[in-house]
């Protein structure tokens, strides 16, 4: 923590230079790329599918959400923060038509998006444990995710270099997901196969390992049978390999041990005659044939845009249905598979939906639960904590902080981050349940070192700007609001705020504007999507 | 209400304001006491003194001096008759006659995060649930409405914390990482001027946000969770966490240590009404030096543990508070090459009592050779949570509807009858 108090004086000669880059830089980053096929089509039968369930249930839909409210959902969905002012300047000049459809894209060709992305998905496969020591490597296997997602490598070859990659966990960083399965001196193969299965199937056999399912049909021999695949795995000083031996458990009936062969639980005319075990077990899980893969992939990924996944809990699916009764989730993956597992095409399919873009605000007719329920309002989840620290170290700077911003401003937060997440809570790998706030997140946000450094009024930061640059009290405001809640004030909000700057200067106007800051950030609407 | 000045409030009418999700910050102050009825008819506490690493046995409360295994280790009679413990703790064989001894606890996990787990929850680890504390379980029975301070509070560093599981996240332990610092993030960084303004201008936003969507909101607690952040800030009883109000003659008598200050802290905390305080002592994990790992730490505890149990006795607390001193599991009979003992979950002891509990009981024996791996009258860590919660007042074998759908109890266990006045 001592490298804290070091840093602060260097970030405020960092935010002067960014502030004057800021000035003499061209608004557009790069030109759009269009090599995505549209994915209009599918999105309207993902509306017309949901628009059918409404008419059955007799619910209404709630009314489109605003332009600006959907590009903060883009933003907290895919970088992890909210839009700055410059960009929210920037999407407000923008009158060429499909706004959105563009927007997306260029959300998504930023690096924040490939580095965030990254981040959420190498919880899903390894968990928020820190994993053995030396042969586990969380930075190699993010930096490998961020390159893959960055070149939108198809989603179904990322997922067999993760479960059978042979080699060091440096070198090699998809190896990482079967090294953090090391416990002591050996890999725990139940672990897993647990782990693959939820995180690529969707479905928990995890409890299978110690008896049957209590509702889903699978059994204790099966699970056996899948992380019979992971049992030639061995380290080597070539790092993780596959070697010629038997697995063998120890039988908790007969105390016995016992010799058990690979072997999947449905399909084996999927498992490919060649290769390791581990290898026959990407293939047979990332059959074209495997519908629960797909179906899985989009149900998660539907999960990090929402904050919920379209079927709870995301890694407990039913069966399909049968072939010829396609569900929703079956209309996005079929897609999905067919544009060759690309997951930037998948995101831009469910973002350009109706369920995406609609008001968080049920209906006056509707049951605001049964709304959420069905995909007929938005839902309103808490933010993640890296979300929440994200979008605070947005607010205080008017600029776009990304990865083109000075490497120290960015080792700040990475510092500072470590430090809030302790005090405000890790969700851990449960990070789809939904969730309250607790009272040591209040009080970090109302008393803690972190929001009261940054909203403190400076020539450098937003605070101090919008406190001394803004033409007009409501301009002042308005700036506040768009910075903090991505919204303009209501007239209310407007003039309740703006008497409380009449006639202000110097210090006391920044103190009303830190204090503006101050509430901003504090309120419901900050710390949730909605 | 706008005619009425903060004080001609009554504390009552406050709460209903509060209660109304009205953000009054200046609360008429509560007594500092939220508890002060004494004796058996108190709302019930648990302290548990967490030995984190795995306590040996044979070093605590089971020693077998004289035999290969025993160690250097010798064995100090106690006012319980039969009952003889390490020669460690000198003045715990004063109080343990408070106390019971259970000596056959068994467990399957071998591993310290494992370990933990079930030792905190009664449940085995399962990757598609997390399982509520039994500090969580205790804290969800709170029905005293007068405490402003957190009910759940873990002091000290512990590896694995407890978790409020599927109960959900405000279950979840206040952490205190060190007793002797002032409580983190509890004042406002503001003069009361501000912070009204502030205040009053979060009310003013909120209202934006909660237009048509009352209800919805209502469900991400957040306001409520913004008052009860305030009432903590505002309250009397914040003076829980403030040792330094204690005499120096009785910060002495637990010890200087952070975990002597942090049982105290306990004391304090579950006088004021908080329902579940943890405190831990770490360094138990003594595959090597055992001996000198467990001399160490017995100098820490052992004041601690005896200062505590007096103290809740003398305040007449003890009938009404739980004490629970335990670690993830015990440590081989066998010396290794290094003087220290491994990992050992079957035949590790723990001292259970005070809350109405028995005292003076003694369960369980483990053989005097090492050689018998499982201990006679094996208890089982379902059962003793079980009696905790019965005693605590809490249903123990009521089944809730995880968030997987599963519907599972509360605590798998049955009370141990002996241990049950």
């Amino acid at each position: 923590m001592k490298l804290r108090t070091a840093f602060i004086p260097i970030a405020v000669v960092t935010g002067v230079s960014l502030l004057v880059a800021a000035a003499v830089r061209p608004a557009s980053r790069k030109p759009e790329t269009d090599s995505a096929p549209s994915p209009s089509t599918v999105a309207n039968d993902v509306d017309e599918s949901l628009s059918r369930s409404w008419q059955e249930k007799g619910i209404n839909p709630a009314a489109p959400a605003d332009d600006l409210l959907i590009l903060r959902r883009l933003s907290l969905a895919l970088h992890g923060t909210i839009p700055s002012l410059e960009e929210i300047r920037e999407f407000q000049a923008d009158t060429e038509p499909e706004k959105l459809r563009r927007w997306t894209r260029r959300l998504l060709d930023d690096q924040r998006f490939a580095d965030y992305f990254a981040q959420r998905l190498a919880r899903v496969y390894v968990g928020s444990e820190q994993g053995p020591f030396i042969i586990f490597r969380r930075d190699r296997l993010t930096d490998w995710l961020s390159g893959q997602l960055r070149e939108d490598r198809p989603y179904d070859e990322m997922v067999r270099h993760l479960i059978a990659d042979t080699g060091l966990w440096t070198g090699t960083p998809a190896v990482n997901f079967v090294t953090a399965a090391r416990v002591d001196e050996d890999f725990d193969e139940n672990k897993l196969a647990g782990r693959t299965v939820r995180a690529f199937l969707g479905q928990r056999i995890d409890c299978a390992q110690c008896h049957d399912h209590p509702f889903r049909d699978w059994k204790q021999l099966q699970f056996e049978g899948l992380a019979a695949h992971f049992g030639q795995v061995a380290l080597s000083p070539f790092g993780v390999e596959d070697k010629q031996q038997d697995y063998k458990v120890q039988d908790r009936e007969t105390l016995e041990e016992r010799t058990v062969a690979p072997a999947v639980p449905f399909s084996s005319s999927w498992v490919p005659d060649t290769g390791t075990p581990r290898a026959q077990l990407a293939a047979w899980i990332t059959h074209a044939e495997n519908r629960r893969f797909r179906r899985a992939t989009v149900n998660r990924i539907w999960g990090l845009l929402f904050g919920r996944a379209y079927i709870t809990p995301v890694d407990d699916l039913d069966d399909p249905p049968p072939a010829d009764q396609p569900d929703l989730l079956d209309l996005l993956a079929d897609d999905f598979a067919a544009h060759n597992h690309s997951l930037k095409y998948l995101i831009e399919t469910i973002t350009s939906t109706r369920a995406f873009r609609i008001a968080s605000i049920a209906d006056d007719a509707t049951a605001p639960q049964s709304a959420e329920e069905a995909w007929a309002a938005f839902p309103l989840v808490r933010l993640r904590p890296e979300q929440v620290i994200g979008s605070i170290l947005q607010a205080a700077s008017v600029q776009t902080i990304d990865r083109n911003s000075h490497l120290l401003v960015r080792t700040i937060r990475l510092i500072r981050e470590g430090d809030f997440i302790r005090q405000y809570g890790d969700l851990g790998s449960d990070e789809l349940q939904e969730r309250g706030g607790t009272i040591p997140q209040r009080l970090v946000l109302m008393n803690g070192d972190l929001v009261s450094e940054l909203i403190e009024a400076n020539l450098f930061n937003s605070v101090g700007g919008v406190a001394a640059m803004a033409p007009t009290d409501e301009q002042c405001v308005e700036a506040a609001f768009l910075i903090c809640l991505s919204r303009p004030p209501t007239p209310t909000e407007s003039s309740h705020f703006v008497a409380q700057l009449q006639g202000t200067t110097d210090k006391p106007r920044q103190r009303v504007v830190e204090d503006l800051f101050w509430s901003l950030l504090n309120t419901t609407e900050f710390s949730w999507n909605h | 209400m706008a005619e009425l000045s903060p004080t001609q409030i009554s504390r009552r009418d406050a709460l209903k304001l509060a209660a109304a999700g009205t953000l009054s910050f200046a609360l008429p102050a509560l007594d500092a006491r939220a508890a002060g009825q004494r004796g058996a008819e108190r709302e019930k506490s648990l302290i548990t003194l967490w030995l984190a690493g795995g306590p040996s046995q044979l070093e605590t409360w089971d020693p077998h001096p004289g035999t290969k295994i025993g160690g250097p280790t010798q064995a100090l009679g106690t006012m319980v008759p039969g009952l003889r413990i390490a020669d460690l703790f000198p003045r715990a064989a004063e109080q343990i006659h408070e106390l019971s001894v259970i000596r056959s606890l068994v467990s399957k996990e071998g591993d310290h995060e494992r370990g933990a787990y079930f030792l905190k929850t009664g449940y085995r680890p399962d990757p598609t649930v997390t399982h509520p504390s039994i500090a969580a379980l205790v804290t969800q029975q709170q029905t005293n409405d007068r405490v402003e301070i957190p009910r759940n509070v873990l002091i000290g560093n512990d590896p694995f914390p407890g978790r409020g599981g599927y109960l959900g996240d405000e279950f979840d332990p206040f952490k205190v990482f060190n007793p002797r610092d002032k409580v983190s993030n509890v004042t406002a960084r503001v003069g009361d001027t501000r912070q009204q303004r502030r205040l009053s201008n979060l009310e003013i936003v909120e209202q934006t946000f909660r237009r048509g969507r009352t209800a919805t909101a209502d469900r991400t607690q957040h306001r409520q969770t913004v008052q009860r952040a305030l009432t903590m800030m505002s309250s009397e009883q914040l003076r829980a966490f403030e040792i330094e109000r204690e005499p120096e003659s009785v910060r002495a008598a637990y010890g200087e240590s952070a975990f002597g200050q942090g049982c105290l802290m306990a004391r304090r905390l579950v006088e004021t009404g908080v329902k579940a305080v943890q405190v831990t002592l770490e360094g138990f994990d003594t595959h090597a030096n055992n001996f000198d790992g467990h001399r160490e730490n017995g100098e820490i505890l052992d004041p601690a543990l005896a200062a505590l149990v007096h103290d809740l006795r003398q305040r007449d607390l003890l009938q009404s508070t739980v004490v629970l001193c335990i670690g993830e599991f015990g440590r081989t009979p066998n010396i290794n090459a290094l003087d220290g003992r491994d990992h050992w979950p079957s035949g590790f002891s723990a001292l259970i009592g005070g809350g109405g509990l028995r005292s003076g009981v003694v369960i369980g024996e483990t053989d005097p050779e090492g050689i018998k791996k499982s201990p006679a009258d094996p208890i089982e860590v379902p059962d003793l949570y079980a009696t905790i919660l019965s005693v605590v007042g809490v249903e123990y074998d009521q089944e809730l509807i995880t968030p997987i759908g599963r519907p599972l109890a509360l605590c798998e266990g049955t009370p141990i009858e002996r241990l049950l006045a």
